[in-house]
């Protein structure tokens, strides 16, 4: 038998992530300085980045697709990848631990979420989720001396594993009665022979699975005590990445394999949309942890972005994607300011730092400002589109209730401002400054004010 | 493209470093404002003499948001109208600039005050330069919160937080008319660019629309809207309550804000939509005759009030009334021309008192003044020349544009007669009030104290040198715009025609030189009078207010405007808040919504937090139990 050799040009993107991540687990070993690491993490991207445009097509006798599609979404992930590695540098050199793996794991869980999106088969979605997954295990645990850390990741690994189960079973429904794992296979047979009830238990199934990584309700449970436990930077990064992937592949299976059921997928993420938009903006309003608060409102963003595949419409997608992107910048800067605080887990932290910060609250009060969407900020354009959207196909009366949690999430994202500009700290407030820190937070600000104003420079 | 970009985002840039950077600045904030806005000003004049070549622009720059028919964008539209606005403002602006720099000196909030005046500038230039609606509201807002801003800007001061309040609730009123206009304007057709608009109006004539079982003209109702924010923007009966309080703020600001530039913007605005207005007969007539009582009412408030800023204040309602009036009757080129000209001898009267006040510890009692020439020379010529421009004696800007507001009312029909008549009146009042300045400040004797008298001094040169380039406007201004009777070509009606066209001349010529003799003769009359009353027979007002004693009281209260708001609408709403709201709705209904739905949450959010017990089992029950939920929902969905 003769197995060609597969054209990896579409995969190229995918090849370099992983070999770095390879390599940089090796030079961990003989390197000392984790800066360099990190630079090599960077250079990665920047290079994935390179490629990404020309590795147009399929491969892998059609299991994989690179389209416009999975690049847009691989973009928001180097975007994640790059500003991750930008905040984390200094904080673990603070923490004081050996971490040398947490590049790698950061390349390892970019790949799996790469994979992902260009997952044209759901055995190959099936591979890049673990990957990603479990990579993001042991990030959520990387603080091995912190009981709060370790909680986190093993509720993370169980509950994950979990999650995981729930998709086998569904795709293994699917195979049963299609014997197929293509996406676009599978939706072929439905249309021949129609749905039948076990089609729609494998779709609920696959769908709660996707809910679990988006951290909808009810499988969002894992979030806060995950988000709060695991390190500043390793939360940043799973609250955008592992978020986007779970809406890539949630877009891609949804729109093609079911698209014949859609009435039936629409229904069902209609009602995930509400309960967790009412969730996380209920929840987020009595926490006093910051980072807490932050996890419930990554909750709630799930429940937005969510309306954009409701739409089920090509402009539902594209700013569902674009809100993804959008997020990444503000979640990420919001984070960054967090890891800038000496002591910052607390939303009474953050009183009088207008004062004593000028700059740094002036960040976090437009990163605030964005996630409430706040005009003219980013976060006001990515709901905008989003609802108009939604209006355009049929679903006022969804996009009401949804601006009106939204206004709800004023209260708690504008507390913090409150406590920055018209409180007097308690004590003095000390932060940790670094270069690549400030470089971080120079480019999620400039991108959250410039998006605000130019939104034509994402929306494609 | 650049060149017009950049002459509102100069300001802009300006505001930027001087708030961000207030701190590190300091002392050192105009070297950033200063320069900034005159590079405005520099590639204003090259707007100027690109419109004169003939490059009209019209063209959006950057659209924010499309949807459907709405586009939200920001354009420029660079025509006629639009220089001559722009020359005004950046011009003023410059030189109040220049004079702040002397004038807010030992003041503490010097970083502050410099960014809030570039912002306003930014604002205006906004405002003025746009090829839409929501654009202009923008900027309309804008300058309002700058002004807002800039009259409470010595916060401290109870009277001025007030004023600066008082400003902004007055406006809401004008603005919220205003508002509704626009929706309506979009409503109707749908955009909210000039361009559409204009050649879409036409079609709206005969439209009614039906408001409560009533029908109104759709077009007169658009105008009618559009007007209640220039009558609040621009001082007019009965929002004009605003403006003379607003003298609390800092004098610069008085000439730049409330004198030269915002206060006109309601002009403008009426003469940019002059082809929505000149399709309305009824809002024209509302238009000229609230302008032409406004103008009145003013003037004869301003005969006996004692406060230098005060009486310049209500000149400065009664002079907008004048070019709400002339818009009325048609004539917007006229009313362009006032506005322009006014803005120079106007902002020299405010900085001319501003230099008077500094002399005089702040003291603006005229009463207290006198024989001020011998002490401040500059300050005294520049303003004796704003006066005889204001008073309208030939020659000088004002004459000009006054007597062409006089002459094209006159040619209005019987209803232009009246307001012609009641017009020439006010420029008798105008020239009376201004010389009674004149003659009660700066001639006679000084009747303050001697230690005030041994204060007195004149300002230094930063000041007097913007005086000094005022004056040159204030003279000069006119001259562009002298009309075909004095020999003069009347350039400036000829430049904005394309954009306000001709109004109609119909009276003979013998008429126009009856109405320029009697314009003469009024404004020689009243200051002859104020000569009268106030150099050679000092004790005649104190006689003819004591035999007139009802009138006199009812100018020196303002025609108890401020009481009658007070007792019709200030105090019924404070008690309606205080009763109704406070006891009745507030207490029970609102704080039992306000205060009930959020502890409903928050009770709902601890009960809720339960759940998010911390133990895994818990989790794994969760996402068990809501895939049940919904296995079992959408199965009997599916079935059904």
């Amino acid at each position: 038998m003769n197995i060609p050799f597969p054209d990896l040009t579409p995969a190229m993107p995918e090849v370099i992530m992983t070999s770095a991540a390879v390599l940089l687990l090796m030079l961990d070993l003989c390197f000392k300085n984790k800066a360099l690491l990190a630079l090599a993490g960077v250079i990665t991207a920047g290079a994935v980045l390179y490629f990404l445009p020309v590795s147009m097509g399929e491969t892998f006798g059609g299991m994989f697709i690179s389209d416009r599609y999975s690049l847009y979404f691989k973009f928001i992930f180097m975007v994640n990848l790059i500003l991750t590695i930008l905040i984390s540098i200094k904080y673990f050199q603070k923490q004081d631990e050996e971490t040398g793996e947490h590049f790698s794991l950061l390349l390892f869980a970019t790949s799996g979420m790469m994979i992902m999106a260009s997952a044209k088969d759901l055995i190959v979605l099936y591979l890049g989720l673990e990957l990603m997954a479990l990579s993001t295990y042991v990030m959520a645990g990387l603080r091995r001396q912190n009981i709060k850390s370790n909680e986190a990741a093993l509720k993370y690994f169980l509950l994950g594993a979990f999650s995981s189960a729930l998709l086998l079973y569904g795709i293994s429904l699917l195979y049963g009665m299609t014997t197929t794992t293509d996406i676009y296979a599978i939706a072929d047979h439905i249309n021949e022979i129609g749905s039948t009830h076990a089609f729609t238990a494998a779709m609920v199934l696959i769908i709660s699975a996707f809910a679990f990584k988006i951290a909808a309700v009810p499988f969002h449970m894992w979030a806060p005590d995950v988000y709060e436990g695991a390190p500043s930077p390793v939360t940043a990064f799973m609250s955008v990445g592992p978020k986007a992937a779970g809406f890539a592949v949630m877009g891609r299976v949804l729109f093609v394999a079911f698209s014949e059921v859609q009435a039936d997928w629409t229904a069902i993420l209609i009602g995930i949309s509400i309960a967790t938009m009412a969730a996380g903006n209920i929840l987020a309003l009595v926490q006093t942890n910051i980072k807490r608060m932050l996890a419930y409102s990554s909750v709630a963003h799930a429940g937005y972005a969510l309306i954009g595949i409701i739409a089920g419409t090509d402009e539902g997608l594209n700013a569902m994607m674009a809100y993804m992107m959008i997020y990444a910048f503000m979640n990420i800067g919001a984070f960054a300011i967090v890891i800038l605080m000496n002591k910052g887990k607390e939303i009474s932290d953050y009183e009088g730092l207008s004062k004593e910060r000028p700059v740094a609250a002036l960040l976090m009060l437009i990163f605030m400002f964005s996630l409430t969407g706040i005009p003219p900020t980013a976060g006001f354009i990515g709901k905008f589109n989003i609802f108009l959207a939604a209006v355009e196909a049929g679903y006022a009366w969804l996009v009401i209730i949804a601006v009106i949690f939204s206004a709800m999430s004023a209260y708690y994202y504008l507390r913090v401002v409150r406590n920055m500009y018209m409180r007097e700290a308690k004590a003095p407030v000390i932060i940790t400054r670094s270069l690549t820190l400030d470089f971080a937070l120079l480019i999620t600000a400039v991108m959250v004010v410039l998006i605000g104003i130019l939104p034509s420079i994402i929306v494609r | 493209m650049l060149n017009y970009v950049l002459i509102p985002l100069l300001p802009l840039a300006a505001f930027a470093v001087n708030i961000l950077f207030s701190n590190a600045i300091g002392r050192r904030a105009h070297l950033i404002a200063l320069p900034a806005v005159a590079g405005s000003f520099l590639l204003s004049v090259y707007a100027l003499i690109g419109v004169q070549a003939g490059t009209i622009i019209n063209q959006d720059i950057y659209s924010w948001i499309v949807s459907g028919s709405f586009k939200a964008s920001i354009g420029f539209l660079i025509d006629q109208l639009t220089v001559v606005m722009l020359i005004v403002v950046t011009s003023i602006s410059l030189l109040v600039h220049i004079y702040s720099v002397g004038y807010m000196h030992d003041d503490d909030g010097y970083a502050r005050f410099f960014s809030y005046l570039s912002l306003f500038t930014f604002s205006m230039l906004m405002l003025v330069m746009s090829n839409n609606l929501l654009q202009l509201y923008f900027g309309w807002e804008a300058v309002g919160l700058c002004s807002y801003l800039l009259i409470g800007f010595w916060y401290e001061k109870k009277s001025a937080a007030d004023a600066g309040k008082k400003a902004f609730i007055v406006n809401r009123f004008g603005d919220f008319g205003f508002a509704l206009g626009i929706l309506l304007i979009f409503v109707s057709l749908g955009s909210v660019h000039y361009a559409d608009i204009f050649s879409g109006v036409g079609a709206l004539q005969g439209r009614t629309i039906n408001i409560a079982g009533f029908n109104f003209d759709l077009i007169t109702l658009i105008a009618l809207l559009l007007f209640c924010g220039a009558v609040g923007k621009s001082a007019q009966m009965p929002l004009h309550v605003w403006l003379p309080d607003a003298m609390e703020g800092p004098t610069p600001v008085s000439a730049l804000i409330h004198a030269a530039t915002m206060v006109t913007a309601g002009v403008f605005m009426i003469a940019r939509f002059n082809p929505v207005f000149t399709l309305s007969d009824t809002a024209m007539a509302v238009v000229a005759i609230v302008g032409a009582s406004t103008s009145l009412f003013a003037a004869t408030i301003a005969l006996v009030q004692n406060d230098i800023k005060r009486i310049i204040a209500y000149s400065t309602v009664s002079q907008l009334g004048y070019m709400v009036l002339a818009c009325g009757v048609g004539a917007f080129g006229a009313g362009v021309f006032h506005l322009f000209t006014h803005a120079y001898f106007k902002a020299l009267l405010f900085l001319g008192a501003g230099s008077v006040m500094h002399a005089m510890a702040g003291n603006v009692d005229i009463q207290k003044m006198g024989g001020l020439k011998k002490y401040m020379p500059a300050t005294y010529w520049t303003f004796l020349l704003a006066s005889l421009s204001i008073a309208g004696v030939p020659g000088f800007a004002g004459f000009f544009s006054k007597d062409e507001i006089l002459w094209l009312a006159y040619n209005n029909g019987a209803l232009g007669k009246v307001l012609w008549a009641s017009g020439t009146l006010v420029a008798a009042l105008t020239a009376f009030y201004s010389f009674r300045i004149i003659f009660l400040a700066f001639h006679g004797k000084f009747r303050g104290t001697a230690e005030e008298e041994h204060h007195l001094h004149e300002s230094p040169k930063v000041i007097t040198i913007p005086l000094i380039l005022l004056a040159v406007g204030a003279v000069s201004a006119g001259w562009i715009g002298i009309p075909a009777a004095f020999g003069g070509a009347n350039h400036f009606a000829e430049f904005l025609a394309p954009v306000v066209g001709h109004s109609a001349v119909t009276a003979s010529h013998t008429e126009e030189m009856m109405v320029v003799a009697l314009s003469i003769a009024a404004a020689l009359g009243g200051i002859g009078m104020a000569y009268l009353f106030y150099s050679v027979k000092p004790c005649a007002p104190l006689i003819l207010a004591g035999m007139f004693r009802k009138v006199y009281r009812l100018l020196w209260n303002k025609y108890y405007i401020d009481e009658i708001y007070d007792a019709i609408l200030v105090r019924p709403s404070k008690w309606a808040a205080s009763y109704l709201l406070v006891r009745v709705t507030d207490g029970r209904i609102i704080e039992g919504i306000v205060n009930g739905v959020p502890s409903m949450i928050k009770a709902f959010g601890d009960r809720l937090r339960k759940l998010q017990s911390g133990n895994l089992q818990h989790y794994a029950f969760g996402m068990v139990a809501g895939l049940f939920v919904i296995l079992t929902v959408i199965f009997i969905a599916v079935s059904r």
